[in-house]
C-alpha cells in the first residue's frame, strides 16, 4: 500500500509491526525451549526460559502503549485502525503463549529421572505442531496472507485430537502404576497448556484474518478438544 | 425498566438499537446527476439515495464535487449564471428541477447552513423571525414569538439568549452564530437541512455542540452535511458518501466505510494516503 502523506504515521505503524514480529520470534522461540528442556529434564534450561519471558511481557507492554499513542495522535482509519487494533489483540496472545511456554518450562523441576521416554512422545508431537501452527500464522501476519491463516485456524482440530489422545494415554498410565500420577499429572497440565497455545494461534489466526479483509471469519471453529467430557470407567 | 431485558448481575443489557439505513425511507433520490460550471465538468452522472430521518456525510478532497452536489439539492447553483445541472433530483418524488416549481418554496424545504455562520445584521429575534415572516407561517405576534422560542430551543440556544432577543445577531459568539443560522434555517419547518462545514470555523466545544445538535436534529429532519473532518464524519453520520474527482466512488453505512470500505480510492483519502 502507498505511503501515509504524513511519513511519521507509517513510522508508527511500522514501529508495532517491528515489535510484534520480535514479540513472535520471542514466543516461538520460548516455546520450543520449554518443550526442550522438559523433555530433557534440563532445569538449567528451564530457569533460563522463565527469566527470559519478562521480555515477551515489556514488548506487550510496549506495544500497547504505541498502540494508544497512535490512536491518539493519528486517528488511524479502515485498515490503519484494524492494523492497530490487530496488534493489540495479537499482542496479548503473544503473551498469553509465552506464560503458557513459562509454564511448561515450570513443570521441568517436577520432572522426576524415572520418567518413561514414551510418555513424552505425544507430548512433544503436540508441540511440534503447536510450533508449526505458531509460525505459519505469524508467516500470515507478516504477509497478510488471510488464506493461509484460515489454514491455521482449520488445522487447530489437529492438535485437539492429539490432546485428547495424550489424555487418555496419561489416565492410562496413571491406573496402570499409581506411583506415577503425580508425574502424569503435571504432564497432563504440560498437555493442556499445549492445547491452549493452539487455541490462541487460533485467535491469532482470526485477526490475522480480520486485518485483511475487514470482517470476522464467517464460520464455527471445528474443535475436536472432548477431554472435558472424557470419563474412564476404573473398573 | 423493561423486564424482558436480559440481566446479568444488577445491571441490565440492553444493546444499542442499530439505525439500519436500508429500512429508512429515501428522501432524496439522485439520478444521473451532471453538473457542469461552464466548459468544467463538476459531477458525473451521481446516483444516490439519501434516507429521511438521517445524516448523510459527504466526503472527499476540495475540488470533489461534493459542495457542487449539496448545493443542487437546494437549487443554489442556479445562482451561478454558468453553471448547468444535468439528470434528475427528487424529494419525496417530486423532481425539484421541474419548471413549474417555486424554489423559495422548495429552499423552505430544503434549508442551508453554512461555513462560516452569517446571520442577518438584525437581532437575534428577527433573524429567526424573518423567514416565518416571508413564508407566513405565523398569524400572530404570539405565534411569531413560539415560533422563534421554539426555534431556538431546538437549536440548543434559547437558554443562553433569552434576555437578549433583541441583541443583534452578530454579536454572539461564532458557535452561538451558527446555532443561531441553524435556529433559523428550522424555523420554517423544513424537510431537509444542508451542511456546508458547519464547523470548520468553531473550536472543539462549539463544534462538539453543534454536532450534539445535529445528532438531536436529526430525530425530525433528513440532514445532509459536507465535512473536511473524517472524524466528524464517523461521528455524526450514518451514511457516508466519498467523492473525488467529480464521481461518487462509494457510499454505505457510515460503520462500514470507516472501518472496511471497498474501494481502494476511499481507502486511500480516510487513512490520510492521498488528498
Amino acid at each position: 500500500m502507498s505511503d501515509h502523506t504524513v511519513k511519521a504515521y507509517d513510522d508508527d505503524l511500522g514501529r508495532l509491526k517491528t515489535m510484534l514480529a520480535q514479540m513472535g520470534g520471542l514466543a516461538e522461540e520460548q516455546l520450543a525451549r520449554a518443550m526442550d528442556a522438559l523433555s530433557r529434564r534440563d532445569t538449567q534450561l528451564a530457569d533460563l526460559i522463565i527469566a527470559d519471558d519478562a521480555k515477551i511481557d515489556a514488548l506487550e507492554l510496549a506495544i500497547e502503549e504505541r498502540s494508544v499513542t497512535t490512536i491518539a495522535k493519528r486517528q488511524p482509519m479502515a485498515s490503519d485502525l484494524r492494523e492497530v487494533m490487530s496488534a493489540i489483540r495479537i499482542s496479548s496472545d503473544l503473551e498469553r503463549i509465552g506464560d503458557l511456554a513459562k509454564n511448561l518450562a515450570k513443570r521441568t523441576h517436577a520432572m522426576s529421572d524415572s520418567l518413561p521416554r514414551q510418555i513424552i512422545t505425544g507430548l512433544k508431537r503436540m508441540s511440534t505442531l503447536a510450533q508449526e501452527q505458531l509460525q505459519d500464522v505469524l508467516d500470515a501476519y507478516t504477509r497478510k496472507d488471510a488464506a493461509r491463516a484460515l489454514e491455521v485456524w482449520r488445522s487447530d482440530e489437529e492438535i485437539d485430537a492429539l490432546y485428547n489422545s495424550v489424555f487418555r494415554e496419561l489416565l492410562t498410565y496413571m491406573m496402570e502404576d499409581p506411583r506415577t500420577i503425580g508425574l502424569c499429572a503435571h504432564l497432563l497440565f504440560a498437555a493442556k497448556n499445549l492445547e491452549r497455545i493452539g487455541d490462541h494461534t487460533t485467535n491469532i489466526a482470526e485477526n490475522v484474518y480480520y486485518l485483511v479483509h475487514g470482517k470476522l471469519i464467517g464460520e464455527e471453529r471445528p474443535k475436536k478438544d472432548v477431554t472435558s467430557i472424557t470419563a474412564i470407567d476404573p473398573r | 425498566m423493561d423486564s424482558s431485558a436480559p440481566r446479568l448481575g444488577n445491571a441490565v443489557l440492553t444493546p444499542p438499537e442499530p439505525i439500519i439505513l436500508q429500512e429508512r425511507p429515501i428522501k432524496i433520490k439522485s439520478r444521473h446527476v451532471t453538473v457542469h460550471y461552464g466548459a468544467k465538468q463538476a459531477i458525473h452522472d451521481l446516483d444516490i439515495d439519501i434516507p429521511d430521518r438521517a445524516v448523510s456525510s459527504f466526503i472527499g478532497p476540495s475540488g470533489c464535487g461534493k459542495s457542487t452536489f449539496l448545493r443542487c439539492i437546494n437549487r443554489m447553483n442556479d445562482t451561478i449564471p454558468i453553471a448547468r445541472v444535468e439528470g434528475k433530483i427528487e424529494i419525496e418524488g417530486q423532481d425539484i428541477y421541474d419548471k413549474s416549481l417555486d424554489v423559495v418554496q422548495l429552499r423552505a424545504r430544503v434549508g442551508m447552513v453554512f461555513q462560516k455562520p452569517n446571520p442577518f445584521p438584525k437581532s437575534i429575534f428577527e433573524n429567526v423571525a424573518y423567514g416565518p415572516r416571508i413564508h407566513g407561517l405565523a398569524s400572530s405576534k404570539n405565534e411569531h414569538e413560539e415560533i422563534v422560542v421554539t426555534s431556538l430551543k431546538r437549536a440548543g440556544l434559547f437558554e443562553e439568549v433569552k434576555d437578549r432577543l433583541s441583541a443583534p445577531g452578530t454579536g454572539l459568539s461564532g458557535g452561538q452564530q451558527q446555532r443561531l443560522c441553524i435556529a433559523r434555517a428550522i424555523s420554517v419547518n423544513p424537510e431537509v437541512i444542508l451542511m456546508d462545514e458547519p464547523c470548520s470555523a468553531l473550536d472543539p466545544i462549539a463544534t462538539a455542540r453543534i454536532e450534539e445538535l445535529i445528532d438531536d436534529l436529526r430525530q425530525n429532519f433528513c440532514i445532509v452535511i459536507v465535512t473536511h473532518s473524517m472524524q466528524q464524519a464517523a461521528r455524526v453520520s450514518q451514511l457516508t458518501a466519498f467523492f473525488h474527482l467529480g464521481n461518487l466512488v462509494e457510499v454505505g453505512d457510515t460503520d462500514a466505510i470507516f472501518t472496511n470500505p471497498q474501494e481502494k480510492r476511499t481507502q486511500d483519502y480516510i487513512t490520510g494516503r492521498f488528498g
